[in-house]
C-alpha cells in the first residue's frame, strides 16, 4: 500500500502506517490523518509532535499515562485525561496518534 | 478505520445454540506476518512459489509433530464426533459460522490426517471424509484456527478430554514452517526475541515510566512508593506483562503490585531483560520459542539473585509459569539436574515458585498484614471474570479450585460489593472474553466483538440485576479486549479494570491518620 502526497508516493503497511519514519513530515502527517477521517487542528499537532519527540527519545510511543501527563502540564490539567485524547483521536491516542505521526503501530497485549 | 460498521450480535433470549450461518466469517482473516517478520523468529519468509513444495513440506512438519507429540495423535484418533462441544466455543455462539464449532475447527485438521497418516483415508479417502491438502484448505485452516483463542472451554466438556488447543497450536505451527504466519502474533514474538518485551519497550522508556508513575503515586498518597528496575540482590522478582507499563486500564494494575509490596516492606525489583510475562510461544505452538521467551526469566532471575519470583496478572503466561518453566527454565519444585539446582540453589523453598501475584498478596492478607478502607471501592459492585489458562490450565494456592477462589477472596477483603455471574459461566466454565491466544489483533475485532457475546450475556444479567459496574481481571489480554469491546454492547471502558487495581484503590499505606 502506498499514499500519495504533493505527487510523492510513501510506502505503508496493511494497517496504513508509514513503512518508512524518516519519510515523514506534515504534509504525510495531514494525509494520514484525511485517512483516519481527522481534521488536524493545533490541539492535534501538538499531541502528534510530542508523540515524535518522544519516539526520537525512547524509540516507543509513550505509555498512555505518560501522554495524558505530559499534555496536561503543557495544556492544563483539564486537558490531561485520555477523555480529551479520545476526543481528538477517536479510535484510541495511542494506535490513531502514532499513525498520524509516522510511527509504527504499538501492538501487544493492548 | 475504514471497513464495513461491526455491530454487536443480539442477545439471545434464551442461550441455545443459534441458527447455523455456512461461512459466516469467512472473510475475518487476521494479515500475514511479511517476510522480515516471519524471518526475524527463524521461520520460512513467505509461501513457497509452487505449491508442491508448499504441500510436502506441511505434510512433512504435520508428521513430524504428530511423531513429537504423542498427545497430538490421540487428539486426532479419539474424536468420535459426539457432538458435546459444539455449542461450547463463544465463537461458534457469536457468529453461528459451523466451522467455528470446536469439532468442525479441528476436522479442518483431521480430515487431511486421516489422508496422510492412516490406512483408510489413504486408500478410500472419501469413505472417511479424508481431504487432500490443497491451497483452499490451507486458507481454512489460517483463517479458522486465528479464529480459536485456545481457551480450552470445549476440551471441559469433551468426554475424552481432546485438548483442542493444542491441535489449533499445531495447526498454527505447521502454517509458520511453510511461511504463513501471523502479523499479530509474530511480530510480538519478534518484539520480545529481540527487546525483551511485546510491546518494544526499550530499557530507558521502562524507567522513565516507572519513575513517572512514582511521581504519580506520591502526588496521590504522599507515600514514597517504589517501582524498583533492575536492583541486584532484591528478594523478589516479578514478571509482568508489559501492557502493565502501557496500557490503561493495566497500569492501575502495575500501581497496585508496587503498593503491596510497600505495605509489606518487601524488597522487589522488575528487569528489563525479564519485562514481559507473556509468552506467544506457546499461542503458535513452537517449542523453541516458547522456551527461549521462557529462558529470559532464567537470566534475569540469576543475574539479579532474587530468592522469589513472582508473576503478574496475566492469564496465558500464568499457564507458562505454572505448567512449563519447571522443564524450561528450572524455576519450580522438583528438578534434579545441574540446569534446574542451579537456579533452585538460589530460590528460597520456603516459597512457592513461581508465585501468582494473588497467591502472593492473599498470603499477606491472611497474614494480617495488609490493611484496607474497603469503603474507598463502595462506589464500585464488582464481578469477577476467571481468565481461560488460569482457570483452566493451572492453579493458585494448595487445593484444586484455588485459582478460582483466591481472586475472589482478595476482592471481597478489598471492597464491600461483589457479585458472580451465572455459573455455567465462571470457574473452569468460564468464557473466553474474545481475545485470547493471537486473535487480540485490530484487524480481527469483528470476530472479537462476536466471540464476546456469551460473556456479555451473563455481564448484562448482573449488571440488570445488581447494578455491576466494574468487570475485575488478571489477565492483560482481557483488559486489552474488553476495554475494547464492551462499548459494542452499549458498556463504558471504564467499567474494567484489574484484581490488584481494586488492591490499590483500598489499600492502607501506613501513613493514614
Amino acid at each position: 500500500m502506498a499514499i500519495d502526497v504533493n505527487g510523492k508516493s510513501y510506502e505503508t503497511d496493511e494497517e496504513g502506517y508509514l513503512v518508512n519514519l524518516a519519510e515523514w513530515n506534515e504534509d504525510v502527517g495531514t494525509a494520514l490523518a484525511q485517512t483516519e477521517g481527522v481534521t488536524m487542528t493545533d490541539q492535534h499537532w501538538e499531541v502528534v509532535n510530542f508523540l515524535r519527540d518522544y519516539y526520537n527519545e525512547f524509540q516507543i510511543a509513550p505509555a498512555v499515562r505518560v501522554l495524558t501527563k505530559a499534555i496536561g502540564k503543557k495544556l492544563g490539567p483539564e486537558k490531561g485525561n485520555s477523555q480529551y485524547l479520545y476526543e481528538l483521536f477517536p479510535y484510541g491516542p495511542a494506535k490513531q496518534a502514532c499513525k498520524i505521526a509516522g510511527l509504527p503501530k504499538p501492538t501487544g497485549c493492548i | 478505520m475504514a471497513g464495513p460498521e461491526i455491530k454487536a450480535p443480539p442477545y439471545r433470549e434464551i442461550p441455545v445454540p443459534p441458527a447455523l450461518q455456512p461461512d459466516a466469517t469467512v472473510g475475518i482473516k487476521s494479515f500475514v506476518a511479511n517476510e522480515k517478520i516471519q524471518e526475524a523468529i527463524g521461520f520460512q519468509g513467505k509461501l513457497a512459489d509452487n505449491w508442491q513444495e508448499t504441500h510436502d513440506k506441511a505434510i512433512g512438519h504435520f508428521g513430524t509433530l504428530l511423531s513429537k507429540y504423542r498427545s497430538l495423535r490421540v487428539y486426532m484418533d479419539a474424536c468420535v464426533h459426539c457432538g458435546s462441544c459444539t455449542d461450547k466455543c463463544h465463537y461458534f455462539l457469536g457468529s453461528g459460522d459451523p466451522k467455528n464449532m470446536p469439532v468442525a475447527r479441528q476436522d479442518l485438521m483431521r480430515s487431511v490426517y486421516r489422508r496422510y497418516f492412516t490406512p483408510a483415508g489413504k486408500l478410500f479417502p472419501s469413505l472417511v471424509g479424508a481431504r487432500d491438502l490443497t491451497q483452499e484448505v490451507l486458507d481454512e485452516w489460517y483463517t479458522y484456527f486465528y479464529q480459536c483463542s485456545e481457551c480450552r472451554r470445549c476440551s471441559v466438556f469433551c468426554p475424552y478430554g481432546i485438548d483442542t488447543a493444542e491441535i489449533t497450536m499445531a495447526a498454527r505451527e505447521v502454517l509458520d514452517h511453510v511461511g504463513y504466519g501471523q502479523k499479530y502474533t509474530n511480530e510480538i514474538l519478534g518484539k520480545v526475541t529481540k527487546i525483551g518485551n511485546n510491546l518494544g519497550l526499550p530499557g530507558p522508556a521502562l524507567l522513565d515510566t516507572l519513575q513517572g508513575l512514582e511521581e504519580d503515586v506520591k502526588d496521590e498518597t504522599g507515600v514514597d512508593v517504589k517501582y524498583p528496575l533492575d536492583v541486584k540482590g532484591a528478594d523478589v522478582l516479578l514478571v509482568t506483562p508489559s501492557a502493565d507499563f502501557f496500557a490503561e486500564p493495566h497500569i492501575e494494575s502495575l500501581i497496585g503490585y508496587g503498593k503491596v509490596f510497600h505495605a509489606a516492606g518487601q524488597s522487589w525489583t522488575l528487569s528489563t531483560l525479564a519485562s514481559e510475562a507473556g509468552n506467544f510461544g506457546m499461542f503458535v505452538g513452537n517449542y523453541d520459542l516458547l522456551r527461549k521467551i521462557a529462558l529470559r526469566i532464567r537470566e534475569a532471575a540469576l543475574e539479579l539473585g532474587v530468592k522469589r519470583i513472582v508473576v503478574g496478572e496475566c492469564g496465558h503466561a500464568w499457564r507458562v509459569a505454572y505448567a512449563f518453566w519447571n522443564t524450561l527454565t528450572g524455576v519450580g519444585a522438583g528438578g534434579k539436574d545441574p540446569f534446574a539446582i542451579e537456579l533452585q540453589n538460589q530460590l528460597d523453598p520456603h516459597f512457592k515458585q513461581p508465585t501468582h501475584i494473588c497467591e502472593y498478596t492473599w498470603d499477606l492478607i491472611q497474614q494480617g498484614r495488609l490493611h484496607f478502607d474497603k469503603e474507598a471501592n463502595d462506589h464500585r459492585v464488582i464481578t469477577f471474570h476467571d481468565s481461560c489458562n488460569v482457570a483452566r490450565a493451572s492453579r493458585m494456592g494448595d487445593y484444586p479450585g484455588g485459582q478460582f477462589d483466591i481472586p475472589r477472596h482478595i476482592i471481597k477483603a478489598v471492597a464491600n460489593k461483589f457479585v458472580d455471574m451465572a455459573p455455567e459461566t465462571i470457574h473452569e466454565k468460564t468464557f473466553c472474553c474474545g481475545g485470547g491466544g493471537g486473535v487480540l489483533s485490530d484487524d480481527l475485532i469483528d470476530i472479537r466483538v462476536k466471540g464476546a457475546l456469551p460473556r456479555m450475556e451473563a455481564f448484562q444479567r448482573v449488571v440488570d440485576e445488581h447494578g455491576v459496574n466494574f468487570l475485575a481481571l488478571i489477565c492483560a489480554i482481557c483488559k486489552a479486549q474488553f476495554t475494547k469491546v464492551v462499548p459494542y454492547y452499549g458498556f463504558k471502558s471504564s467499567m474494567v479494570g484489574g484484581v490488584h487495581q481494586l488492591v490499590s484503590t483500598a489499600i492502607k499505606l501506613g501513613n493514614e491518620q
